[in-house]
């Protein structure tokens, strides 16, 4: 049942905003920490523990991929409604910080990504998902 | 006939989300191969197109919520927001390679680190240099160029002013739109390629909006790895922000 896949994912969902407010309140900030991480966390454990116990039927997953697949039409929905006047009429201070942030951070990450061994990916290229849903979106 | 037509898209918010959000990615597929012939990437085009129309409803509106502000495309707000991002977001971690993600679990939570560090740094010194010297701007300031939720969060909790929590807030807001439409252009430099390159980007980038859109506008096979570590980026941000990093900046500038 298609449903089951995407009842996995709604509870996973929900406990990981749980479990990420609770630890916000366990450290004493008024925000949710990392719930969405933890959310995905439990969703990579919970596939290869029902993988393992033949649990996880392909219709099961097809419940889970299509909300996979629908990620890039759901972030075009997110883009639509940034507060693109307000980031504009920020000024000079929001402006420069913002560039000047997104260049040193832009920086490190090059200079970290060189530092990975290339050897890394030639080992067999890795399969990144089995998501039939998105053939087409690559 | 145009009032019914309209009063059916109303009513029915989500569907005309769907329908709207499908035309443009339709168009961009459309320009992304006649246009550019593939060179750029359909989805970092329709990402382009989102901005554009949000601009465009703001302006329209005055609202703070873009094209979501217009009764009409009402449905974006819920299509795009929060719960179904994050919902999406979660799903596309049945994508990730468990191995991979562990074998760069030590590296991403570093990048986390000077993600937030590092943005702080430059966003406070920034404020400094135009004239917002005390502590509690500084520190709303460079708050807001870790992200723009972090921003306000903090500058509430030290007592900012209005005007410097709209700055941080705008801070924040410019980085996350740089990112997406950034990080297509820039993936040669950063080095995507890998799961691993992605959680370094995912954690460094900070902003989950920003990685998950500029990832989806790269390569979609990366996006879950670098949105793992993004999503703990404000959470991070909001634990350092109003404690640590406030009393550094304290300590330097009394």
């Amino acid at each position: 049942m298609i449903i089951f896949g995407t009842a996995l994912l709604a509870v996973c969902h929900l406990l990981g905003i749980f479990l990420g407010d609770l630890l916000g309140q366990a450290l004493g900030v008024k925000t949710n920490v990392g719930g969405v991480g933890i959310a995905m966390l439990l969703l990579i454990f919970a596939r290869i523990y029902m993988q393992r116990r033949n649990m996880l039927p392909k219709l099961t997953e097809l419940g889970v991929e299509y909300w996979g697949a629908l990620y890039i039409p759901v972030v075009v929905a997110m883009a639509a409604q940034q507060d693109m006047v307000s980031a504009l009429r920020g000024g000079p201070v929001a402006l420069l910080s913002a560039i000047a942030a997104v260049a040193v951070c832009a920086c490190v990450i090059a200079v970290i990504n060189r530092t990975e061994r290339p050897q890394a990916q030639t080992d067999g290229a890795p399969i990144l998902h089995d998501n039939p849903l998105l053939t087409e979106a690559e | 006939m145009i009032e019914i037509l309209e009063k059916a898209a109303i009513q029915n918010g989500l569907v005309t989300a769907f329908a709207v959000v499908g035309l443009i990615i339709l168009l961009s597929g459309q320009i992304s191969r006649r246009l550019t012939f593939g060179r750029v990437h359909g989805s970092a085009i329709a990402i382009v197109i989102g901005l554009a129309l949000a601009y465009w409803g703001g302006t329209q509106t005055g609202g703070h919520k873009g094209l979501a502000d217009m009764t009409l495309f009402g449905g974006i707000g819920l299509m795009g927001g929060a719960m179904l991002r994050d919902f999406a977001i979660v799903a596309t971690a049945f994508e990730v390679q468990a191995t991979e993600a562990r074998k760069a679990g030590l590296i991403g939570v570093v990048s986390l680190l000077l993600g937030t560090v590092l943005p702080f740094i430059v966003g406070a010194a920034i404020a400094w240099s135009f004239g917002y010297s005390d502590a509690v701007s500084m520190t709303t300031i460079g708050a807001g160029a870790v992200t723009y939720i972090v921003g306000p969060v903090t500058g509430a909790a030290i007592g900012a002013s209005p005007d410097v929590m709209a700055l941080s807030i705008a801070t924040g807001l410019v980085k996350a739109i740089l990112v997406m439409v950034g990080t297509p252009i820039a993936a040669r430099f950063l080095g995507l390629k890998t799961p691993r390159s992605a959680m370094v980007f995912g954690g460094l980038a900070g902003t989950v909006s920003g990685v998950s859109a500029g990832l989806a506008a790269t390569d979609r096979k990366l996006v879950p790895y670098g949105a793992l570590v993004a999503t703990f980026h404000t959470g991070l941000g909001c634990l350092l922000g109003p404690s640590l990093l406030f009393f550094a900046t304290k300590a330097l500038v009394g």
